[in-house]
């Protein structure tokens, strides 16, 4: 306990000298609404990097471990051909079980587009074939080509075609997000920077009373340090909140939308922006205190 | 205690102070007067280390003041007091927190007490409570000798103490400096103010020193 307050002592600074700068309204809430703005844009990219995080891994993790051989011959050739790539199949090192789908099946796949009601039997549609693969897979290369020589018709699509681009295109998004949270965390500590090295300008004349009077530098910067520390704590904290309420109100993953849905936080990652007000505290007590000494040294 | 051995100073433009030599001895008093922009108050700031000497030393208690760091510094303005002409209040503050200042920087517990006699002794007991820019300019620069004065330190330094006031506060102040230095304060007063001066040498043993032609020197006859 005792070592937790010394750390908020720290952190937050000194009552005592944070009283002798005057305090300045427009400064302080200039300060306020900065950090809230940067905390409701962290927290959006925090979203957008951990919902992208998810749908990499829905992505990759979709149709793992399968593949469909697809096979498109005249309607009375269909059966044996797809025998034979069943017996071919059962011979082939890594596959664990294929199984033809039926028409079942088939509706429920081509229902988004066409419809349930669909006559399938009538759609020139290609025979599927569903394999599933063993934990150490097969050799899709080698068993195209098998494919190719001995069922000219049938053609293996393992999905790596589809779901590659998608996988990198969420990597990518998910990269972008992170260097959005850097970008955002720099331009945070500029502008407190601009902001506190602003207010010491200003207060020129209580530094030099302060220093006539014997104040070390590292008091002054406390004066200082308390209020921007508190200011980038207390805007971060709005900002924080409007950003979950914001995403709060987003559709949910589970309604009808596409790719755009779900990009708010799921489960325990709501946890996550509850980090940055206290980040952006620990940035405008790190800013304030290094501009505050470096000015003080510089004897300006 | 504080010693000066050969400074000069200037500002870049011509030399300001040359040749200094002088040492201001515990427990003395001493006057430094001269023309307006003679140097009065470059020679306190080179006391209390706010400028440093182009060349030569300043030491205080045999410590060379240019070799010390910040931190020094400070710690030894807190054994100075200074007490400027424009007082250097901050005026979002009560005169008593003016007062107790020094204490507050230094980490040392304000006394109520004590605070409560010292503004007394300064005669400002009922205007602890007001904001400077509602006092006089006597009451400021009795509030400004107490805040000086608050940490006990060793030397004193008024640069024109008694610019803006009239007679009888200058009389009234110079009595107060007078008691300090009763009490072992190093007085240093930096004034164009002869009658300050006169009045002082009929209560104190007072060294009168002048800077002519960038230099110290001895005060005539009639100081």
């Amino acid at each position: 306990m005792s070592r937790l307050s010394t750390v908020l002592a720290r952190l937050l600074g000194d009552t005592e000298a944070d009283k002798v700068v005057p305090r300045s309204g427009l400064a302080l809430w200039l300060t306020v609404f900065t950090a809230a703005a940067m905390a409701f844009l962290s927290v959006l990219a925090l979203a957008m990097s951990l919902a992208t995080a998810r749908l990499a891994d829905r992505w990759s993790g979709a149709f793992e471990g399968r593949a469909t051989i697809l096979i498109s011959a005249a309607p009375e050739a269909m059966g044996v051909q797809a025998q034979r790539v069943l017996d071919i199949l059962a011979v082939t090192p890594g596959v664990a079980s294929a199984h033809v789908v039926d028409q079942g099946e088939m509706r429920r796949l081509l229902a988004p587009w066409f419809g349930a009601r669909t006559p399938i039997e009538s759609l020139p549609v290609p025979q599927l074939i569903d394999v599933e693969e063993t934990p150490a897979g097969f050799d899709a290369a080698g068993l195209a080509l098998r494919l190719a020589a001995e069922v000219p018709d049938a053609h293996l699509d393992d999905h790596q075609r589809w779901r590659k681009p998608l996988v990198q295109a969420a990597a990518r998004i998910r990269l972008v997000s992170v260097l959005s949270l850097i970008l955002i965390g720099g331009a945070t500590a500029a502008m407190l920077t601009l902001a506190a090295l602003a207010s010491l300008a200003s207060h020129a004349r209580v530094i030099a009373v302060l220093k006539l009077i014997g104040a070390r530098d590292a008091y002054i910067a406390r004066a200082f340090v308390r209020r921007f520390t508190l200011r980038s704590l207390i805007g971060a904290g709005l900002g924080t909140s409007a950003g979950m309420i914001a995403l709060a109100t987003l559709p949910g993953a589970s309604a009808p939308g596409g790719l755009l849905t779900g990009l708010g936080f799921s489960g325990l990652q709501w946890l996550w922006p509850l980090a940055i007000p206290p980040l952006a505290a620990i940035i405008g007590f790190w800013v304030t205190r290094t501009a505050a000494l470096h000015r003080l040294r510089r004897g300006e | 205690m504080i010693g000066f051995d050969n400074v000069a100073h200037d500002f870049g433009s011509g030399a300001l102070l040359s040749e200094l030599t002088l040492e201001l001895t515990a427990g003395s008093f001493h006057f430094l007067t001269g023309p307006s922009g003679a140097g009065k108050s470059t020679f306190l700031k080179l006391c209390y280390g706010e400028l440093t000497p182009t060349s030569g030393t300043v030491s205080f208690l045999g410590r060379n003041i240019a070799g010390m760091n910040r931190d020094e510094l400070a710690l030894m303005r807190r054994d100075i007091g200074v007490v400027h002409q424009d007082c250097q209040f901050l005026d979002h503050l009560t005169l008593a927190e003016n007062v107790a200042l020094p204490l507050a920087v230094s980490g040392r517990r304000i006394d109520p007490g004590e605070l409560a006699e010292l503004l007394g002794w300064v005669g400002l007991s009922n205007q602890a409570q007001a904001l400077p820019p509602t006092l006089s300019g006597g009451e400021r620069q009795r509030g400004a000798l107490a805040r000086a004065v608050i940490m006990s330190p060793r030397i004193l330094l008024a640069d024109e103490p008694s610019g803006n006031l009239d007679h009888d506060l200058s009389m009234r102040l110079l009595t107060l400096l007078v008691e300090l230095n009763r009490l072992g304060t190093t007085v240093m007063i930096a004034t164009h103010d002869l009658a300050l001066i006169r009045a002082a040498k009929t209560q104190v043993s007072a060294r009168v020193m002048r800077i002519k032609d960038r230099r110290l020197h001895p005060a005539g006859a009639d100081l």
